[in-house]
C-alpha cells in the first residue's frame, strides 16, 4: 500500500493529470451564479442603454433604432456645464469627507483601542444616520439651512451673510449635502484598515528617528491606503451621479444642477430617452477613466 | 535634542536608576538599577516573561517608566520621545514595514536623519547580513531568518551610540548565527558602540558579552563577567539558569577563618568563605557537574578535596565530547556528573557504586536555597 502510493502506478498518475481540469470545472461551476447575475443585471441593461442612446426620433415623436451618434455630441454640448460641475462637486465632497473622516477613523481605530466601549459607541454614532432614510435626513438639512432656519438667521445676525443671501439652492449646500451623506462610506473603510494597523510599525518608525508627522506620512498613510482608496471610491462614484442632494426639492437650485438631475429629468420628465441614455453612458465612462487612473496612481491595483 | 545627521563616533553609557514599570495589575520591572559603560557588550539573560523586552522598550522610549530615570551618555532622556534618543532597536517581532522593500526598510532611519547616500549605506548593511540580492523584495517574501537579518541591518546601519538587540539571532541556524555573532562583535568593536543584547542562548551571552546580567521576575539577580557569573553564582536561580549545578542544603557545622563546613548526607563539605554568600545557619552550596571526578573506590582523606558518596549510577548518557552520569546518593539526592570522554565509551556502567570528589575551591555557597526559590514562585 505504502509502496504503491509512491510508485509510478498508472492510477495515481492519471488522477494527478486530471486534477487541474477538474478544478477548472469546479471554478466555472462556482462562478456560474456570478456570471448569470452579471449578464442579467449588468450586461443586458448596459446593452439596452447603449441601444437607446443611439436611437433616432422621428418627427411624430416616436423613437426608432438607429446609429444617431449625434445624440452624444448634442447631450455633451448642451450639458457640458453640468458634467463638469458634477465631477467638481464630487471631488470637492470626496476631499472634504476624507479630511473629516480620516482623523475620526484614526481616533476610533487607533486612539480608542484602549477603551473598547468608547470605540463601539463612536462606531455606532458613525453608522447611526443609516437608521433614518437618506431622503429624510437631506430634507431635514434643507429645513435647517433654509432661509428662515437657524443657520441662515445666525449667519445674518453675525453679518457673515448678506441680507439677500441663501444657503439652500447654492453650490455650497449641495457640496455640504454630498459630503454629509457620504461620510460614513468614507469613514468605515478607513476605520477598518486603521483598526488593524499594527502599532509596532509606528514604534519601529519612531525608533528610526521619524517624528510624529514623518511616521504619519511614511507609515500610517501607506498602511491605511487601501481604506483610503476604497473610501474615496465609495464616496466619489455615487456622489458624481447623485441626483438627490442637487435636486431643487432638496438642497439644490438652478445654479447647482448636477448631471444626475439632468438624466433624471430627461428620462422621467421630458421623456427624451436617447439623451438621458447618452448622458448616462458618458457619466459611466468618465467615472471609469477617473477611477482607473486614480487606482493605478495610488498603487493599489490589487484592490480591483 | 534633534537627531544628529552623522553617525555616533563612540558608544554612550546607559544608566538606569530606580526604574520600575507597572502595567495595570502587574509589575513588570521592579526597582532596577543598572549601569552599562560606554562601548561595552552587555547581555541580558532571563526566562520568558521576566521583563527583558520591557527593559529595552523603556530604554528605547517606547514605554514610560513608572518611577526612575534613564540616562544615556550622561543626559537624562527619561521623558524624551524615541526618535530623539540616540538608540536603535532590533525588535523581537522584527516590525519590518510591510509596504516598503527590504532596501527602503534599511534606508528608512538614514533618510529620516538626512544622512548622505542612504541607499549606498543600506546596500552595504544588507551585504553585511548577506541579503543584498534580496534588496528589492517585500518583507513578506522573505523567510523568518532573512527577515530577522533585515531587522538587524535596519538597526545596525544607523550606527547608534546605543544598540538594543532583542533576541536578534533567535531564528537563525547555528552556522549563520555564529557568523552574525562575529559580524556584530566586529561592528561593536570598530566604533566602540554600546550593545544591549537580549538572548535566550546562554552560550551566545557568555561568548559575546563583557557583562552578563541574569534577570528574573523583573529584577536583576546577578551581574558580572561571564566567567564570574558561571563560576560563582550567588543565587540558586542563577546557578540553575546559567548551566547546570548540583546543589546541597545543610547546616553549617563548623567554620574556620577562611572556610565553612556544611553537613550534607553525613559528610562535611568545605566551601571557602570568600566563595560563600552566607556563613552560618542552613546554607545551600553547589558545584558544577564538570568539576566532579567519578571514583570507583572510596578516596583517601584529603583536606583539599570534598567527597560525596557512595552512590549508585542510575543513568549514563553519551553526548560525544562528554558523558553525563546521574548518581543517586542516599540522603543527598541525584547528582549530575559530566566527564570528558578520555577513553572510548563510558567508564562506569549503570548500577556501579561510585564516589564523587571535587576541589574545595570549586564549590560555591548561595544566598538562598532552591526550596525558597520554588516556594516564592
Ligand atoms: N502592555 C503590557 N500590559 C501588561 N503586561 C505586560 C505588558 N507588556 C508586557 N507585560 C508583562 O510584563 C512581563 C514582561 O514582559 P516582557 O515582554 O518584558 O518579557 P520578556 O522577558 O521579553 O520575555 P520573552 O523572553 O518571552 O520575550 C510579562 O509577564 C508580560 O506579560
Ligand atoms: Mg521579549
Amino acid at each position: 500500500m505504502a509502496i504503491t502510493a509512491f510508485g509510478a502506478g498508472g492510477g495515481p498518475a492519471a488522477a494527478v493529470d486530471a486534477a487541474p481540469k477538474r478544478r477548472s470545472w469546479v471554478a466555472l461551476f462556482l462562478l456560474l451564479p456570478g456570471i448569470l447575475y452579471l449578464v442579467l443585471f449588468f450586461i443586458v441593461p448596459l446593452v439596452s442603454l447603449i441601444i437607446t442612446s443611439l436611437e433616432t426620433q422621428s418627427p411624430d415623436g416616436a423613437f426608432a433604432y438607429g446609429f444617431q451618434w449625434q445624440n452624444y455630441v448634442d447631450s455633451v454640448g448642451t450639458f457640458g456645464t453640468q458634467i463638469w460641475r458634477s465631477f467638481f462637486f464630487a471631488i470637492l465632497a470626496t476631499v472634504i469627507a476624507l479630511l473629516f473622516s480620516y482623523p475620526l477613523a484614526y481616533f476610533i481605530g487607533v486612539k480608542a483601542r484602549r477603551w473598547p466601549l468608547l470605540q463601539s459607541f463612536m462606531l455606532i454614532l458613525v453608522v447611526a444616520p443609516f437608521f433614518i432614510s437618506f431622503l429624510l435626513r437631506t430634507l431635514a438639512w434643507k429645513t435647517i439651512l433654509s432661509d428662515d432656519g437657524p443657520v441662515v438667521s445666525a449667519l445674518k445676525g453675525l453679518s457673515l451673510l448678506g441680507p439677500q443671501a441663501h444657503i439652500t439652492g447654492e453650490p455650497i449646500a449641495v457640496v455640504f449635502g454630498l459630503t454629509y451623506n457620504f461620510i460614513p462610506f468614507m469613514c468605515l473603510p478607513i476605520y477598518t484598515t486603521l483598526e488593524r494597523l499594527d502599532i509596532r510599525y509606528l514604534e519601529a518608525s519612531s525608533d528610526l528617528y521619524a517624528g510624529g508627522w514623518a511616521t504619519f506620512r511614511k507609515v500610517t498613510i501607506p498602511l491605511s491606503l487601501p481604506g483610503i482608496v476604497s473610501g474615496t471610491l465609495l464616496t466619489f462614484i455615487p456622489a458624481a451621479g447623485d441626483y438627490v442632494n442637487a435636486s431643487q426639492d432638496f438642497l439644490g437650485g438652478t445654479s447647482s444642477t448636477m448631471i444626475g438631475n439632468v438624466i433624471q429629468s430627461n428620462f422621467l420628465v421630458q421623456e427624451n430617452y436617447p439623451v438621458a441614455a447618452a448622458l448616462s453612458i458618458v457619466l459611466m465612462f468618465v467615472i471609469l477613466v477617473v477611477v482607473s487612473v486614480y487606482v493605478k496612481r495610488s498603487g493599489t491595483d490589487d484592490l480591483l | 535634542m534633534t537627531p544628529q545627521n552623522s553617525f555616533a563616533d563612540s558608544g554612550a553609557d546607559l544608566e538606569l536608576t530606580g526604574i520600575s514599570k507597572r502595567f495595570p495589575g502587574f509589575t513588570a520591572i521592579e526597582n532596577l538599577d543598572l549601569t552599562i559603560p560606554a562601548g561595552s557588550f552587555f547581555a541580558l539573560l532571563g526566562p520568558s516573561g521576566c521583563g527583558k523586552t520591557t527593559t529595552l522598550r523603556l530604554v528605547a522610549g517606547l514605554e514610560e517608566p513608572t518611577t526612575g530615570q534613564i540616562l544615556i551618555g550622561g543626559k537624562d532622556l527619561t521623558r524624551t520621545k524615541p526618535y530623539q534618543r540616540p538608540v536603535n532597536t532590533v525588535f523581537q517581532s522584527y516590525a519590518l514595514f510591510p509596504h516598503m522593500t527590504v532596501l527602503d526598510n534599511v534606508a528608512f532611519g538614514l533618510k529620516r536623519r538626512r544622512m548622505s547616500d542612504p541607499i549606498g549605506k543600506a546596500h552595504e548593511a544588507l551585504r553585511l547580513v548577506e541579503l543584498d540580492h534580496l534588496a528589492g523584495r517585500k518583507p513578506q517574501q522573505l523567510s523568518g531568518g532573512q527577515q530577522q537579518r533585515v531587522a538587524l541591518a535596519r538597526a545596525v546601519v544607523n550606527r547608534p551610540a546605543l544598540l538594543l538587540l532583542d533576541e536578534p539571532l533567535g531564528a537563525l541556524d547555528l552556522k549563520l548565527r555564529r557568523q552574525m555573532q562575529l559580524e556584530l562583535k566586529t561592528i561593536q568593536n570598530e566604533v566602540g558602540l554600546t550593545f544591549v543584547h537580549v538572548t535566550h542562548d546562554q552560550e551566545e551571552a557568555m561568548t559575546m558579552a563583557d557583562t552578563v546580567a541574569v534577570m528574573n521576575k523583573g529584577r536583576i539577580e546577578q551581574m558580572g563577567a561571564p566567567e564570574d557569573l558561571y563560576e560563582l553564582p550567588h543565587t540558586a536561580f542563577v546557578a540553575n539558569f546559567l548551566g547546570q549545578s548540583n546543589l546541597f542544603t545543610g547546616p553549617v557545622s563548623s567554620s574556620t577563618s577562611n572556610s565553612i563546613s556544611v553537613e550534607v548526607g553525613g559528610r562535611r563539605i568545605v566551601v571557602p568563605k570568600d566563595r560563600a554568600q552566607v556563613h552560618d545557619g542552613t546554607v545551600t552550596i553547589g558545584v558544577r557537574p564538570e568539576k566532579l571526578t567519578l571514583l570507583t573506590a572510596a578516596p583517601a582523606n584529603d583536606s583539599g578535596e570534598n567527597v560525596i558518596g557512595p552512590g549508585r549510577v542510575i543513568d549514563v548518557s553519551f553526548s560525544g565530547v562528554s558523558t553525563q552520569y546521574v548518581v543517586a546518593v542516599p540522603g543527598v539526592g541525584d547528582i549530575i556528573v559530566f566527564a570528558q570522554n578520555m577513553v572510548f565509551g563510558p567508564v562506569v556502567e549503570v548500577g556501579a557504586e561510585v564516589w564523587m570528589s571535587w576541589t574545595v575551591d570549586h564549590g560555591f555557597g548561595l544566598s538562598d536555597s532552591p526550596e525558597l526559590v520554588s516556594a516564592g514562585a
